[in-house]
């Protein structure tokens, strides 16, 4: 098939891929390389479902193209965890059940990771800010706040 | 469609101009992959403007500040001589969206998408911000309320692209700020919004001074009525009684599902009175 063809690094490896124009990142995350961790919720970068780190910075991958990834660093929920091992986040998610149908989960741990990188000991209020850009209907969000600040917490003393 | 990602302004602007269907340029795309993705527009070519040197960059030049049109605002954000400078025009830009869309969007992408209800145009407006402006015939300079003509449109000609935002250097003891009303905390369009900049005297007079509202017509209003109201006063209540009287009698607004003509109007005062009063003591006014 024809298309562009892109060099990226995802999750620290090196991707190459061919793409569409009007392809978004989300599009060849998910049906090319089969990273189906960023859901698609709105596709009009309202509701951070689909977050990714794209270098260093916290991004909707729906308003993103395939073709912009050229010579970039992403990072998306697949590579939070080490093996086995998960991510102090992903941990503290689940000990807290800070997720019902887990659609805007793995959206809300890529952006509070990016949260915990630049700000290591937030309020609740930043917390609360920092997640703005990601929605949830199931949990009324306070059981994810009370695990990002479990997890600050761990993560501060480790 | 095709996407290219030229390395020069003169290329993206060539390209621009030679193309034969419909073309848009890719900073943010937090506009443009909206609309796309709502099948309002199908560009036959994208040209992505960030690997073009200096337009993803902010530069303290001698009579200020270039703002690249590929910069996102986050990065305003994190630029403290611009925040230091211009806080009134960071806060504005620091308004768009969530924190995953401001990695990504541009105050020029925000002043081009010509919104009525943009939020960072007021603020530029009354920091007296130009645009420049390149296109085939050469570089041109233009203040930024000469960019949006109608809501969706602009004045920019067949191949031009705006290439940075200029603000001068602020002068001794002036302010600005910057202030929208939404009905939810964060994360939403302006109702109407209202920006000041202003400098005063060792007696705390104000010597001249600039006043923009937002969402408050089709296009951004630069009230230069306004701007007399507070010029060789002090910010005193009658000062900020003309000024919001001015400003509310100067908005032309619609009645939409976010507000009416009515709400628009009283608020557009009431926003004024208070941007200026923030303007007023940045300025170190009392």
């Amino acid at each position: 098939m024809t298309g562009i063809a892109v060099s990226t690094t995802i999750n620290g490896d090196t991707i190459e891929y061919l793409c569409q124009p009007d392809e978004t990142l989300l599009d060849v995350l998910r049906d090319r390389l089969g990273l189906t961790g960023a859901k698609e919720g709105c596709g009009t970068g309202d509701c951070g479902a689909c977050s990714v780190i794209v270098d260093d910075r916290l991004v909707c991958s729906c308003l993103v193209l395939g073709a912009e990834a050229e010579g970039r660093r992403i990072e998306t929920v697949e590579g939070m965890a080490h093996g086995d091992q998960l991510h102090t986040l992903q941990q503290k998610f689940l000990e807290h059940a800070a997720l019902q149908c887990g659609i805007c989960t793995p959206g809300f741990l890529i952006a509070a990771k990016d949260l915990l990188a630049k700000n290591p000991d937030p309020s609740e209020e930043e917390i609360r800010f920092g997640l703005a850009g990601n929605l949830c209907r199931c949990t009324g969000y306070d059981k994810i706040v009370r695990a990002v600040q479990d997890a600050a917490h761990v993560m501060k003393g480790a | 469609m095709r996407y290219i990602r030229p390395l020069s302004i003169e290329d993206a602007v060539g390209q621009l101009a030679g193309s034969a269907g419909m073309a848009a340029i890719l900073a943010g795309g937090s506009d443009l992959l909206v609309r796309m993705k709502g099948g309002f527009v199908e560009p036959d070519l994208i040209i992505d403007i960030k690997s073009i040197a200096g337009l993803g960059e902010i530069r303290e030049t001698a009579e200020g500040f270039s703002i690249g049109a590929a910069v996102p605002c986050a990065v305003l954000g994190e630029n403290a001589a611009l925040k230091k400078a211009w806080p009134g025009v960071v806060e504005a830009a620091k308004l768009i969206g969530s924190k995953q869309v401001q990695g990504r969007c541009t105050i020029v992408g925000n002043l081009c998408n010509a919104s009525p209800a943009a939020d960072s145009v007021p603020a530029l407006v009354a920091a007296g911000a130009r645009a420049v402006v390149a296109g085939p015939s050469g570089k041109r300079t233009i203040p930024v309320e000469a960019v949006p003509t109608a809501p969706g449109r602009t004045s920019l000609a067949k191949g031009e692209i705006i290439e940075a935002i200029l603000l001068d250097s602020q002068a001794p003891h002036s302010g600005d700020a910057y202030l929208r009303f939404i009905p939810r905390t964060e994360m939403d369009i302006a109702v109407v919004s209202a920006g000041v900049n202003l400098t005063i005297d060792a007696a705390g007079v104000i010597t001249a001074a600039r006043v923009a509202l937002g969402a408050a017509a089709p296009t951004v209003l630069l009230v230069a009525e306004a701007a007399e109201a507070l010029i060789g006063r002090k910010l005193d209540e009658a000062a900020l009684e003309r000024l919001a009287k001015v400003c509310a009698g100067a908005c032309r607004p619609i009645d939409d599902k976010r507000g009416t003509i009515e709400f628009r109007r009283k608020v557009a005062g009431v926003l004024a009175r208070r941007a200026a009063t923030t303007a007023y003591a940045r300025a170190g006014g009392k």
